[in-house]
């Protein structure tokens, strides 16, 4: 069962790693706009998006 | 605002989609043939390559790290380059990855079958593919934060968190679950022996069902979703909450694998308080899946893709509602070993895994080859079957194993077992197994339905070429900005080479610090009556390993009336101790063995090896012909013994030494007592006389080492009651 302790050990060293890690994020300001980014992704910046000669409506998704 | 001309990888993503299909369908195959296995027990009689316990483990790899796996790489290079608007990192890194990746499941493709195996669950494959899968994984996270670190856009979305996450995750649980000393080049035992190892081994089997097969799905989940809506994610907010927390709780809950077993019993709880905690991310996240596609409803009439998605996030939701349940301790005392936990983890497999990989692909293909899919209405039936399949698979299953489960528990008046054959039980259940054949031959018939599909909208398309973009580049924090800041300023901007800095330096750190300890310093507990293997039993145990005994029989039996009245004495932690890997097993198609030995004859061994239907009308193990016929390999021995010295097992010298005569020993007793039954001596003495110069002792044989493992198991410690029911 010693084992336990290098679980527990590697466990709370993974967690503590995400804890800086989001510490790090919410200083960073990655969680200030908890809208723009779920709309920004939505756009797509490919230059051509289908076969120029293609006369159909380009889509817009 | 400086504007930059990029292109975007998409050939890398087109391979990764091709290996997705191809891998689905192999592993897919690899499945249904299992499945009819157990219909059909005997049907590779003799091919040791083709047998259910070298199959399981090969189905089991390449449906998770091949199929899964490379739905993985192939949405998270599609997403990532886009969301972070650039191109991957390193085109070779890319490159490495991916044939990196099929080499190594093409090796995994030929040593499971071969028997190669360590019978660690989902970590089968042996020492020398472990540290591939190591390398090509640090090449992937290093190409991923690579192109991190390149981003045209500085907010990071959520995605790319669950991938961060994944890979971090899935290194370390990798790196320590591997740990194991090589005998050979295809022979290691695991440094961790007994309890400490089934610890290890679902601290790790559990997070890789929730860092491989969850985590890095869900970030598909926050990019696919969105984008085949058209909609942003219900609740940004909630997606960070949802990550945060799901990461935290996670990797505590692997102990709810060993429910009622000789693991401590604060150990199980702990993972049972946060199984049950859990619940709340997980449900966050389904709920943040399926609120997307509010006022979209009416798109999921039409668009096979977004069909794929509801589906599959309904399943993930469903999957995570019966995990934390299945973690109840009373909810487990019935499910565990039984085919309830099939079914439970093909609700994931199928449900949330497959069909959201499947919405992926009907989204990305046309968008890859600037087409339209080839066909809504097959990719509509291809929806339908499956679905149809999953139902069929899982409900079933769901029957048998509660079923199977209340017959093992049922008591006459009299105190003694209704059902004490186990094989009545088994009986019982094969109308169910039935229906799963049939559940999962729809599910792979959609599969071949997508990949023609597929096949002719890339014929139809146009090639795959790099796609050309425009971004603006990142602005540089300007110089004013950061004049007199402290470098701790500085790291608040990089989290990125934060996390990365840190997780290399504790894994270099703990990788240092562990393995002496462990390796030099085995304090197990012992119990005094528990003897190491002698090397016959030790070489009947890699016999045991090698055929994937482990897969359909348990060797634990749990503290309950019902198990004790049919196996015998519950399983105690130290009768363990010198069990590297352990073999407790986790689902019981046959009876559980750990008190096996002592209970039948050396014969009857050896004709239910070679026919188990002889001695046991009915059953749906296969036969075992090949043990039966062939020489033991006893050269590397005493390398073995050697191996287990170092991982603290208390061998002698002398014992090392004496390994070769204590074989022949026992083999010659085993020899005899198989001389008992007549049938055996008439067949063998006319072997003998026909068989020429290369003729085998039975001494020598595989048969005799597995029947003295079979023999030794559960012996060590005194248990009053012996005359238990047969099984």
């Amino acid at each position: 069962m010693s084992v336990i302790y290098l679980l527990l050990s590697l466990s709370i060293l993974v967690a503590v790693i995400f804890f800086v890690a989001f510490i790090f994020a919410v200083k960073n300001g990655q969680y200030d706009d908890s809208y723009t980014p779920s709309v920004r992704m939505l756009f797509e910046d490919e230059l051509v998006k289908e076969k120029p000669k293609t006369l159909k409506k380009s889509k817009t998704n | 605002m400086e504007m930059q001309q990029f292109y975007y990888d998409n050939k890398i993503v087109k391979k990764f989609l091709y290996a997705t299909l191809f891998w689905g369908l192999i592993g897919m195959i690899v499945g249904l043939f299992l499945a009819f296995l157990f219909l059909f027990p005997n049907l590779t009689d003799g091919i040791s390559w083709l047998s259910f316990g070298r199959l399981r483990p090969l189905h089991t790899n390449a449906v998770i790290f091949a199929f899964v796996g490379n739905a993985i790489f192939a949405g998270v290079y599609y997403s990532s380059q886009r969301l972070l608007k650039a191109r991957m990192f390193s085109d070779v890194l890319s490159n490495i990855n991916f044939w990196g990746w099929q080499l190594i499941i093409a090796a995994a493709a030929i040593t499971l079958p071969l028997g190669f195996s360590t019978s660690k669950e989902y970590a089968e494959l042996e020492w020398p593919i472990d540290i591939a899968i190591a390398f090509v994984w640090v090449v992937f996270g290093w190409n991923l934060i690579g192109t991190i670190l390149k981003r045209r856009q500085r907010h990071l979305y959520v995605a790319i968190w669950f991938y961060i996450a994944t890979f971090v995750t899935v290194a370390v649980l990798h790196i320590f679950n591997s740990l194991e000393l090589p005998v050979s080049a295809f022979k290691s035992y695991s440094v961790y022996a007994g309890v400490q190892d089934a610890l290890v081994q679902w601290w790790y089997g559990h997070n890789a069902v929730a860092f491989f097969l969850t985590t890095p799905f869900l970030g598909l989940m926050y990019y696919f979703v969105p984008k085949a809506a058209n909609r942003p994610v219900y609740s940004y907010r909630l997606s960070i909450v949802h990550f945060w927390s799901l990461i935290f709780i996670y990797i505590w809950a692997g102990p709810h694998h060993l429910l009622y077993t000789a693991l401590p019993e604060w150990a199980q709880n702990l993972g049972v308080a946060f199984s049950v905690m859990l619940l709340m991310p997980s449900w966050g996240g389904m709920i943040n899946g399926l609120l997307t596609l509010r006022g979209a409803w009416d798109k999921v009439r039409t668009d096979p893709v977004l069909k794929f998605m509801v589906v599959a996030i309904t399943g993930y939701g469903m999957a995570t509602f019966e995990g934390p349940m299945l973690s109840l301790k009373n909810v487990n005392a019935i499910a565990h070993y039984t085919d309830w936990i099939i079914a439970h983890v093909h609700v994931g497999a199928l449900a949330w895994n497959g069909f959201l990989a499947f919405g992926m692909v009907y989204w990305l293909i046309p968008r890859l080859t600037k087409s339209k899919l080839y066909s809504t209405g097959m990719a509509n039936l291809h929806f339908w079957i499956g679905t149809l399949g999953i139902i069929m698979y899982a409900l079933p299953l769901y029957v048998a194993g509660f079923t199977q489960a209340s017959m093992w528990k049922q008591f006459n008046p009299d105190g003694s077992l209704v059902y004490g054959n186990f094989l009545e039980t088994v009986t019982e259940i094969m109308p169910m197994y039935w229906m799963r054949a049939i559940g999962g031959t729809l599910y792979l018939t959609g599969m071949i339905v997508m990949i023609y599909n597929i096949v002719q909208t890339v014929r139809k398309g146009s090639a795959v070429t790099d796609e050309l973009a425009e971004a603006p580049a990142l602005q540089r924090v300007s110089k004013g900005m950061v004049a007199g800041e402290h470098w701790h300023s500085w790291l608040e901007r990089r989290p990125i080479q934060l996390t990365i800095g840190a997780t290399i330096a504790i894994l270099i750190g703990g990788i240092v610090q562990i393995i002496p300890t462990i390796m030099i310093d085995s304090n197990i507990p012992t119990i005094t009556s528990v003897k190491p293997y002698t090397p016959l039993e030790l070489e009947g145990r890699d016999l045991y390993i090698r055929e994937g005994c482990v897969g359909c029989h348990s060797q634990m039996i749990r503290p309950f009336r019902d198990e004790v009245e049919r196996y015998g004495e519950f399983s105690k932690a130290g009768e363990y101790v010198y069990d590297h890997p352990f073999l407790w097993g986790s689902k019981r198609t046959g009876p559980d063995l750990h008190r096996i030995g002592g209970k039948y004859s050396d014969s009857w061994h050896f004709n239910h090896m070679y026919d188990p239907q002889s001695t046991s009308s009915g059953s749906i193990m296969p036969g075992y012909k090949w043990l039966i016929t062939d020489k033991l390999d006893k050269s590397v021995t005493e390398r073995k013994m050697r191996t287990m010295m170092t991982l603290g097992v208390p061998y002698t010298d002398e014992d090392v030494a004496n390994a070769q005569q204590s074989m022949t020993e026992q083999g010659t007793q085993i020899e005899q007592n198989l001389y008992g039954d007549p049938a055996f001596a008439e067949a063998y003495e006319r072997d003998k006389e026909n068989g020429g110069p290369d003729f085998v002792e039975m001494r020598d044989r595989e048969i005799v080492a597995i029947i003295a493992y079979l023999q030794r198991l559960g012996t060590d410690i005194k248990v009053k009651d012996l005359e238990t029911t047969q099984n």
